[in-house]
């Protein structure tokens, strides 16, 4: 993801002779290093001074041109939260902010690293959007569709390399879930990496007899209502799945839009604690949220419902 | 307290293990771990006042390392002091160890604060020591920045604030390596004159070469003389220092050494000698 996040800058950079990138040291790691090299006129270094960074981005912004403002998840979203809220999102500034290494993806660097927390914290400020791709593809898809739409995003992006899940044919609509594959007995609503790790567990269920649904909700903010509820009508259980505190992420997006319905909804993510260091794959086994973990989970429910 | 000859024992052994860890990790910060260890090793081995028994002793020296990923080194400082066993070594940045990517306190209260976030440190080391003034205690509380760490204006704030309370009880220490994650510091965000900042702000400022034991205690017992301010002591160091192919290396500031490399790096740290 982030990787394709250098690329597509490039390209954009090309593009839009007004587009602006700053970062806060840590250029090599959120991919910006690969603007700063081609378009260093239009390339800010801040330091390490995330502050400062969302300030300056927003100042720039004032001024017309289109700003790519990067650095970890951590601090985009708590370091320099007054400054996106005040600065960025109040005046509703053109600024995009592109964070890296989200939740269990900042890997061994630890809890200090580790933002459970940044999908809550700016999907309630006024004016911001929130989104968190689930794939190189779509990471694209979304990078090129924001550029045109003026105001201020929060884009999550993971630290390691995702499997693909869709092709290019694929085109992302802000405030639209996609469904990725039907179910029977249930619904898993997911986002950002989160989303090819649901598919495995559907892959495992169906092993079991179990047959579950797979939603790509990578739009946060505005979330898909319309789908929600229709979802709600289909399935009985609705699973949502992050890497993120079940309080406030993805899962309580979904509760505040679910019509009064007979269906659960099960919110699949961390439980309110804070990080550790590990790699990412022992992370999620660590946190209870890899294929088999979700798969045992998933199963619990529904055949404890059963009986 | 252990003399120069000591000092130089046990850093020797502190750099292989900070090392070692990180290689075994397989990730982690060397660079700006090897270019503190000299520092460290001397406020642990020869200036502070402590128990190791007693983390929570009232009375203890705190050492508050705000440029969280030189944690290795912190840790290698611990396995010698017999705080970390030989085993955990093994167990670097690998989930439910002690030895977390950044210190952390719940796991390890020896650290006194969990840093990583950089740019905090000297805020809680401004509360320690203002504390230690309220309960009329005579500790001291040193703090160990980054250089590239103080581009955060939150170091800035707490500058005001150490000289607003007179905190003549507490000893920042910059780890001047000249580098930061994107580059040198005079390119990515210029913090010279770094002595002239923390002079305008109040502050004694001392400068001395970081990898020098004894320049690195007589600063600090010209520091303690100090009754009006707090102390900046900056450190001039060598980024990767002891690895003759991560000295000054910016690179090496978030990468592990490969297996290949460690054969090299862990004979140039003394590793014959060492076990
Ligand atoms: C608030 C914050 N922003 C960014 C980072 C990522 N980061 C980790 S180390 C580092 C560079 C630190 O440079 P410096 O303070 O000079 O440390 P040293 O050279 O001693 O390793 C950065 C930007 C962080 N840990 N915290
Ligand atoms: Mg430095």
């Amino acid at each position: 993801m982030r990787d394709v996040y250098g690329e597509t800058l490039l390209e954009l950079g090309k593009i839009y002779p007004n587009l602006i990138v700053l970062d806060a040291d840590v250029s090599k790691s959120t991919k910006t290093i690969s603007f700063a090299k081609t378009f260093p006129d239009r390339f800010f270094d801040v330091g390490i001074a995330e502050a400062n960074l969302m300030g300056i981005s927003a100042g720039i912004a004032s001024t017309g041109k289109i700003v790519f403002a990067s650095t970890f998840s951590v601090f985009a979203s708590g370091r320099a939260y007054d400054q996106v809220r005040q600065s960025i999102a109040y005046p509703n500034r053109n600024v995009k902010i592109v964070a890296t290494h989200c939740g269990v993806s900042a890997g061994e660097d630890g809890a200090m690293h580790q933002a459970f927390e940044d999908i809550a914290l700016m999907r309630s400020i006024s004016n911001m959007r929130v989104i968190a791709p689930s794939d190189g593809v779509e990471t694209r898809k979304v990078i090129k569709k924001i550029v045109e739409i003026p105001g201020p995003f929060y884009l999550r992006l993971a630290r390691p390399a995702t499997p693909v899940i869709f092709d290019e044919s694929y085109e992302f609509e802000l405030g639209k879930g996609t469904i990725l594959r039907e179910g029977k007995d249930g619904v898993i609503i997911a986002c950002g990496v989160m989303t090819y790790i649901a598919l495995e567990a559907t892959e495992i269920l169906l092993k079991d007899g179990i047959d579950i649904g797979v939603v790509n909700m990578s739009s946060i903010k505005p979330i898909d209502a319309e789908l929600i509820s229709i979802l709600s009508k289909n399935y009985r259980y609705i699973f949502s799945c992050e890497d993120h505190n079940i309080i406030g992420g993805l899962g309580s997006a979904i509760a505040e839009v679910l019509p009064p319905t007979e269906a659960r909804l099960i919110r699949i993510g961390i439980n309110d604690e804070f990080g550790d260091s590990g790699k990412f794959e022992e992370l999620l086994k660590f946190y209870k949220l890899d294929s088999s973990s979700i798969a045992e989970r998933i199963k619990e429910v529904i055949l404890n419902d059963r009986i | 307290m252990c003399d120069l000859k000591r000092l130089a024992e046990i850093a020797k052994r502190v750099r292989y293990n900070t090392l070692y860890m990180i290689t075994k990790a397989g990730s982690g910060h060397p660079g700006g771990s090897l270019s503190a260890v000299d520092i460290m090793v001397t406020l642990y081995f020869n200036v502070m006042r402590y128990k190791v028994e007693d983390p929570f002793w009232e009375d203890r020296d705190r050492f508050i390392l705000s440029k969280g990923h030189a944690c290795p080194a912190l840790y290698a400082i611990f396995y010698e002091l017999g705080i970390i066993k030989k085993e955990e070594l093994d167990t670097l940045r690998k989930p439910g160890s002690r030895l977390q990517g950044h210190p952390d306190i719940k796991k390890l209260p020896w650290a006194e604060f969990s840093s990583g976030s950089l740019g905090q440190g000297l805020s809680f080391a401004v509360g320690v020591a203002l504390a230690g003034k309220m309960d009329k205690k005579d500790y001291y509380t040193f703090v160990l920045i980054g250089d590239g760490e103080s581009q955060e204006g939150q170091i800035w704030e707490a500058a005001m604030s150490a000289r607003k309370f007179k905190l003549n009880n507490l000893i920042g220490i910059t780890d001047r390596n000249g580098l930061q994650i994107d580059g040198e510091t005079e390119s990515i965000m210029p913090i010279d004159p770094l002595a002239y900042k923390w002079r305008a702000f109040g502050w004694n400022v001392l400068e001395i070469d970081g990898h020098n034991f004894s320049q690195i205690i007589s600063a600090i017992e010209k520091a303690k003389e100090n009754k009006e301010s707090p102390t900046m002591i900056i450190a001039h160091t060598i980024k990767g220092k002891g690895v003759s192919f991560m000295e000054n290396v910016v690179d090496f500031h978030g990468k592990a050494p490969s297996s290949k490399e460690w054969e090299i790096a862990s004979v140039e740290l003394g590793g014959d000698s060492i076990e």
